[in-house]
């Protein structure tokens, strides 16, 4: 697309840092930019799914008055996966699990949340992050 | 008939509503739209007063105004294509 790909790769598993994502992959469907993104390590466990709608936690300086406010905030269509959803629906929005991570947890595509669109390499990855920044959360 | 006097079609409020919500109403009014049809989205959200305008400009669309009442604002958009 015209204003260059935006590629996310998330590390974190975390709502706060999930929800974070989620917002930068709306805001750039919505303006007519592919939205790239890859999972790595405990973003991959956060998008099983049997645990997408589970209690991920916090960064660890947001603290207990930080993790009650997140989690207030992220109910409904303000959950960092309905958002994913919803960026999918207006837009280009792929999302590749990494697939040394998946090998890691001894999962297939199978166990992950069908918002994942396939399992991928690190080099794909690179590949399809050529024409954009590429944003590590 | 001026600008301000647009027949609304169809108005949305989406006061109390955290960005982007309001921005992803109008986008899925506009999508379920015809082309010439007026919305209005009704908004207390700080973010749409600059989402709305630039998504309506990127998207080709018309934005025909954008009344500030006390604490919100309503953004009159047309679809324009």
């Amino acid at each position: 697309m015209e204003d260059g790909t935006l590629s996310l790769i998330l590390f974190s598993g975390t709502d706060d840092k999930l929800g974070a994502a989620a917002i930068l992959a709306t805001g750039a469907a919505a303006m007519g930019r592919s939205v790239n993104v890859f999972l790595q390590y405990w973003a991959v466990d956060a998008f099983r799914k049997d645990r997408v709608g589970a209690d991920h936690g916090v960064v660890a300086e947001a603290g207990a008055d930080g993790a009650a406010l997140v989690h207030r905030d992220q109910v409904g269509d303000r959950h960092w996966s309905a958002l994913f959803r919803q960026a999918k629906d207006i837009g280009d929005v792929r999302i590749h699990a990494c697939a040394l991570s998946m090998d890691l947890f001894g999962i297939s595509k199978d166990d992950l949340d069908p918002l994942v669109d396939d399992v991928e390499g690190v080099a794909s990855f690179m590949n399809d992050a050529t024409t954009g920044p590429i944003t590590f959360i | 008939m001026t600008t301000t006097e647009a027949i609304i079609t169809r108005s949305i409020d989406a006061r109390g509503m955290a960005c982007p919500g309001p921005l992803l109403n109008l986008i899925g009014a506009i999508r379920g739209g015809q082309v010439g049809d007026v919305f209005e989205v009704i908004s207390s959200d700080a973010g749409s007063r600059t989402d709305i305008p630039a998504w309506t400009a990127k998207a080709k669309h018309e934005l025909v105004s954008v009344i500030e009442e006390d604490g919100y604002a309503r953004f009159i958009v047309r679809k324009a294509r």
